[in-house]
């Protein structure tokens, strides 16, 4: 199981904080993220967005990457902390 | 070297913070501080409200490797970094970084360094809200194109 979160106005557009999904062990971002978006039109959407950053166990991460099982994956907007 | 890096709801006292940079640490001749706070008005919109959503886990794993990157390039005595989460008023103090070393270009490069990371780097997201509703923060190109004179 991978664990999922979203975070600020992507956690709002999609309704959804936090997700445990079944991809294949071991698995990649890619095939999570086609996951997601099957979930319907405005997961799809959102998930498109080129501006989203994504993080591996707290560490950003650009491009596909292999996934593991306890492995945590955030989706979230530019940051504007600070 | 020493740092200290919190995430916190509740506020923080820059004398407070100040003391800890400063307590026992007479190798230090100079502290630099920088704390940014929540204005009244932004992009012509007022704010009443200030919401700070974060990543708990990783906020804090990013100000630790932010203030790991001034020590490897300057030589600090202490680097404090709090920022708040949770809910803010107009006026109410959000971000604090404080810097010590022997001499000041250290200890002030040092913060300037820490902010303009921090703004790209550091995973917390504003949400303003006031007379006009609410309307989440957009991420500047300025503050991406900051962390370039690093």
């Amino acid at each position: 199981m991978i664990r999922v979160l979203f975070f600020a106005a992507l956690r709002e557009q999609l309704q959804c904080a936090a997700l445990e999904v079944q991809v294949p062990d071991p698995g990649t971002l890619a095939q999570l993220r086609e996951h997601l978006s099957a979930r319907g039109e405005t997961w799809r959407r959102a998930l498109e967005d080129g501006q989203l950053q994504v993080a591996l166990n707290q560490c950003i991460t650009r491009g596909d990457c292999a996934l593991t099982s306890g492995d945590e994956v955030a989706f979230f907007p530019p940051v504007t902390g600070g | 070297m020493d740092i200290f890096v919190r995430v916190q709801a509740g506020p923080f006292d820059v004398g407070t913070e100040y003391a800890a940079l400063r307590r026992d640490n007479t190798a230090d001749g100079a502290a630099a501080m920088f704390v940014g706070s929540v204005r009244d008005f932004s992009s012509a919109r007022e704010v009443q409200t200030l919401k700070l959503e974060h990543y708990p886990g990783m906020a804090e794993r990013q100000l630790q490797e932010i203030a790991s990157g001034a020590v490897a390039r300057w030589k600090l005595g202490r680097v404090r970094i709090l920022h708040r989460s949770g809910s803010l008023c107009a006026g109410e103090d959000i971000v604090f970084v404080g810097a010590t070393a022997e001499h000041r270009q250290a200890a002030l490069d040092a913060c300037a360094y820490i902010m303009d990371f921090l703004k790209s780097r550091a995973p917390f997201w504003k949400k303003e809200s006031g007379p006009g509703g609410e309307h989440w923060v957009q991420a500047r190109a300025s503050d991406t194109e900051a962390l370039e004179k690093w």
